[in-house]
């Protein structure tokens, strides 16, 4: 196992970008088709201050961007994807103070679509906090250059 | 009162949220900032940073309209991202489209420079604390 992408550019793509690392996110492995990452607790991500566990949005996050990980480990390789949309069920509430783990699996890849499976849990995905359902967009620039969501409309998708 | 529920919740203030009422309904500005960039090359904001405003704003419409001792906890939530989000501010607003005694179910939208092209939107049900109702 000694793909580039595989041992370089996913953990870096697990956590590297502004967003995911002010939110602390660490990748945790990749077994099969299954991939693994981490957020670790930190009062400044909680929810509810009464309870003292992460907040919903964050698992949102935490589960959209593991999805995203999944796309590329079945791609093989980085493409730009993007989200259509995100489901999820919070099953119950996580575990005060502990840190969340979330691992996704695209479980189908056609040529524009991707279809992801994830689950939020702090010790077992059989024990999960949270689970989503997801579909992403694959090559979702559809060759257009960077900044171009930056002019004005009109926006398509391809 | 909850003008200031959203600066209570650490993560609605680690987003930055800004929440203003205005009658019975509220608008959250989530003002630009680096730390909201999920995609450098584009640049576009992280979608888990729209989905969470549009969350925070769902959780803070439902504690407006239905005071309880305890906050709305989300049961799903579902977003679909209309296009991406550029790196400036991003407005939402929630509507209750019915609350029982249990459960909540609210829409969501959150847009940029016209909230007739919203950005992403949300569909959610929440749990209503059946305390002190």
């Amino acid at each position: 196992m000694s793909d580039p992408f595989l041992t370089q550019m996913l953990p870096q793509l697990a956590g590297g970008a502004a967003h995911t690392h002010a939110l602390g996110f660490a990748y945790e492995g990749l077994q099969g088709d299954r991939v693994r990452i981490r957020v670790p607790w930190r009062a400044d991500l909680v929810g509810d201050p009464d309870t003292g566990v992460l907040a919903g949005g964050l698992v949102t996050t935490l589960l959209d961007h593991v999805g995203g990980l999944a796309v590329w480990v079945a791609l093989k390789g980085f493409q730009p994807i993007a989200t259509l949309d995100l489901r999820v069920d919070y099953m119950r509430a996580a575990a005060p103070g502990a840190d969340l783990l979330a691992e996704a699996r695209c479980y189908r890849l056609t040529r524009h679509i991707a279809f992801v499976r994830a689950w939020a849990f702090e010790i077992s995905p059989d024990d999960p906090v949270a689970a989503s359902q997801a579909a992403y967009v694959v090559n979702s620039d559809g060759g257009r250059k960077a900044g171009a969501n930056l002019r004005g409309r009109p926006e398509t998708t391809s | 009162m909850t003008d200031a529920l959203l600066d209570r919740l650490p993560y609605a203030r680690f987003l930055g949220l800004q929440s203003h009422v205005e009658g019975d309904g509220l608008t959250v500005v989530m003002p630009f900032a680096d730390k909201l960039i999920g995609n450098p090359m584009l640049p576009a904001l992280h979608g888990g940073s729209t989905a969470a405003l549009l969350e925070m704003t769902a959780v803070a419409q439902v504690a407006l309209s239905y005071p309880r001792l305890r906050l709305p906890r989300p049961i799903n939530v579902t977003v679909s991202y209309l296009r991406s989000g550029k790196p400036i501010d991003v407005t939402a607003r929630a509507r209750i489209s019915k609350a029982g005694r249990r459960v909540a179910h609210v829409v969501a939208e959150a847009w940029q420079d016209d909230p007739q092209n919203p950005i992403a939107s949300l569909t959610a049900h929440f749990l209503l604390d059946e305390d002190n109702g």
